[in-house]
């Protein structure tokens, strides 16, 4: 693995070496390295079921690798549970957001991990999420309806909000920008470079090409399972696709050359 | 209604009102207004339970007057008591989505004890009364630990406890079958005549309003100094006096009889006051929401989901040891009869239909007190009327599948009116 980084020598944040995760016969993660150093944003992309969430869920500790050694900040830690990664100062935003319908926003930003545990604090809390929220720039109604009443993109904000709340050392968003709008999406990836300049690790899994261009500063490419290169956010769109899928001929640029094609002719035919 | 403080300077935009496509209503006009618009998108509360008890009222104070005489009610209340804090246990289990079919089994056991401890064994009956509800909260424990190791579903474990701990009672009060306790014991006292002074009713009727003023009070003061909107000081005033008002003119209906209110009465109260509590403000009640309402994103957000299981069925299992002791205080007896019969699906009934719902994440402990109203008042009202026990378990029966139809549609509703 080459390190893109020269002359940015900063503190490893994270740090995975060969961590591999089974489910019975399926492998689906398969000797992982990877490291997130503190003020970076690493872009995880990957197709479908190239174990992306899979890698989330073992560094926000829903599941545990079955083998390999996880680093946090130089010390190798065992992350057993989730209240254990969120301990150490790894707050995920996962991609079903992981929010209680049932309660309200300010409930849920501070779910376990409520002011004063036996008289609730509510007046303080309140206020801690506007002010959580309001520096997303969320356009939330109301922190006291459930979260049930709130649209996609709004329960997305309540979800970072909450990563934010207890100042981690690194934040992984898995799929942030899917569910919102062309505002919004900048208002996030506005975010991500206020967190990155705060020091913190962020870990970013995008679909979007674009999003992950404009912010990232190292893009890790996993494909079924396994490391699959390490590039520059200028690298060509060539390039990252044919990482991602395996090939250089597969149906992404099959569809561009096509697409050239067919301007070629039509630009042909017209005199 | 205006906001006084709003005149003069320029009214800086409060930090939860900045939003303009939000309508907040002020007022008594607009309390009224928003609890219309909850009540039509499916976020009954506690309002089909307070209209059923109209109606059975109505229906059974027409058909005999003797059915809202104080002493009826006096008796009603008496008897709401044990069931009552039964169902407190059945509040907190299915608060977490799950339920215990074992209640009425575990309050005939701790009966049992009582009787085979007190009055067999000799010991202070304080001891007697310990001695049953760490046994409540053993076989709490013991559910407990089937549902966290070994996933068994809550629904077969207690289902099995109903039997196991059926014989448990059986093979503790032996051949007998039944031990009296002794009539004059201050814990038979408590169960059937302990009443409290007129004084002491009308005080504590007049607590509760100030309590609600002044709690409501500290709040909006708070919240006013944070610049958060605050609730308006006349709404408050008119509920904590609307409040007041009705609980002495209960106190003094009451009172115009020859008893008054049980004492047994007043600790189901203070239990319902305390859960509700620890349910709406505390870490412990919010995290039992949490994980009745999406267990996997309580998990995630470092919550000790176990643990919360695991209170979640000890306070169950002792609150029905605790209504067992007091059913036997009632009855003055401990016997093969006592927990069984319809003993468990009332106080399951009363919970559901007092709008604690079977479905998680719902509910509140003063569902118990509600609804094991609506039950013992048509208990009440069918033995006054020299019903059998036959149409007495049908008409419970019909009242429960209401009850939960009920919460059904109104979860529907919730969910497409995004309040879920």
């Amino acid at each position: 693995m080459t390190d893109i980084q020269q002359g940015r020598t900063r503190d490893v944040v994270l740090s995975l070496r060969g961590v591999s995760k089974n489910f019975g016969a399926v492998s689906a993660l398969t000797n992982i390295d990877l490291d997130v150093h503190a003020g970076e944003v690493v872009a995880l992309v990957g197709d479908n079921g190239a174990g992306k969430s899979t890698l989330v869920k073992i560094l926000a500790g829903v599941h545990q690798p079955s083998s390999g050694t996880i680093k946090f900040r130089g010390d190798t830690v065992t992350l057993s549970d989730p209240s254990a990664a969120l301990g150490l100062g790894i707050a995920t935003v996962f991609q079903d957001l992981a929010l209680c319908e049932n309660l309200d926003v300010v409930a849920n930003i501070f779910l376990g991990k409520e002011m004063n545990p036996w008289r609730l604090d509510e007046v303080s809390m309140e206020i801690k999420a506007w002010k959580l929220l309001n520096e997303l720039s969320a356009r939330i109604p109301s922190v006291r309806e459930p979260i049930a009443s709130l649209s996609g993109g709004q329960r997305q904000t309540v979800a970072i909000a909450r990563s934010l709340l207890l100042d981690p050392k690194l934040i992984m968003l898995d799929e942030p920008t899917a569910a919102l709008g062309v505002a919004q999406t900048a208002e996030v990836l506005d975010l991500i470079e206020r967190v990155r300049d705060r020091g913190l690790g962020v870990i970013m899994i995008s679909h979007n090409m674009e999003d992950v261009r404009a912010v990232a500063d190292r893009i890790v490419v996993l494909r079924l399972g396994k490391n699959n290169g390490i590039f520059d956010p200028d690298a060509s769109n060539q390039e990252l696709v044919s990482a991602i899928t395996g090939a250089d001929n597969n149906s992404v640029s099959r569809r561009a050359s096509r697409r050239g094609a067919q301007r070629e002719q039509s630009s042909e035919m017209r005199p | 209604m205006t906001n006084a403080t709003d005149n003069g300077t320029a009214p800086a935009p409060l930090l939860d009102r900045s939003d303009e496509r939000v309508k907040h209503r002020q007022g008594i006009n607009g309390s009224i207004q928003a609890f219309w618009d909850r009540v039509r998108s499916g976020d009954l509360g506690s309002l089909p339970v307070i209209v059923g008890l109209v109606i059975i009222w109505t229906v059974f104070q027409t058909l005999n007057p003797v059915f809202l005489a104080p002493n009826n009610l006096v008796n009603l209340l008496f008897d709401c008591s044990t069931v009552g804090i039964i169902s407190l246990g059945i509040v907190c289990i299915l608060m977490v989505g799950e339920i215990d079919l074992s209640v009425g089994s575990v309050s005939g056991f701790a009966s049992a004890i009582v009787g085979v401890l007190w009055v067999n064994q000799g010991w202070p009956v304080g001891f007697a009364i310990l001695t049953a509800m760490f046994f409540g909260a053993v076989i709490g424990l013991l559910y407990a630990t089937l549902f966290n190791k070994f996933g068994m579903p809550s629904f077969v474990s207690t289902l099995a406890g109903l039997l196991a701990v059926l014989g448990l009672q059986l093979y503790l009060l032996g051949s007998t079958g039944s031990i009296n306790l002794p009539y004059g014991s201050k814990l038979v006292d408590f169960g059937q005549t302990m009443i409290m002074p007129d004084i002491v009713a009308y005080a504590l009727a007049a607590i509760a309003g100030l309590s609600i003023f002044v709690t409501g009070y500290r709040t909006a003061a708070r919240r006013k100094q944070a610049g958060l909107s605050s609730p308006s000081l006349s709404g408050l005033a008119f509920k904590a006096i609307a409040i007041t008002v009705l609980l002495e003119v209960i106190a003094l209906y009451i009172n115009r009889g020859d008893r008054g209110i049980p004492w047994m009465f007043g600790l189901f109260v203070g239990l319902a006051m305390a859960m509700n509590y620890a349910l709406t403000r505390t870490q412990w009640g919010r995290m039992m929401h949490a994980v009745g309402g999406n267990r996997e994103a309580a998990r995630r957000a470092g919550i000790n989901v176990r643990f919360i299981y695991t209170t979640a069925f000890v306070l169950c299992s002792v609150f029905a040891a605790t209504g067992g002791v007091l059913a036997a205080s009632r009855l003055a007896s401990a016997s093969q009869q006592a927990g069984t019969g319809d003993v468990n699906l009332n106080a399951i009934a009363a919970a559901v239909i007092g709008g604690t719902s079977l479905f998680g994440g719902r509910g509140s402990a003063y569902s118990a007190l509600l609804g094991i109203i609506v039950i013992q008042s048509i208990a009440s009202g069918l033995t006054l009327l020299d019903l059998s026990s036959s149409l007495r378990y049908m008409i419970t029966g019909a009242v429960l599948a209401i009850a939960v139809i009920v919460d059904s549609l109104a979860r529907r509703s919730r969910m497409s009116h995004g309040r879920a």
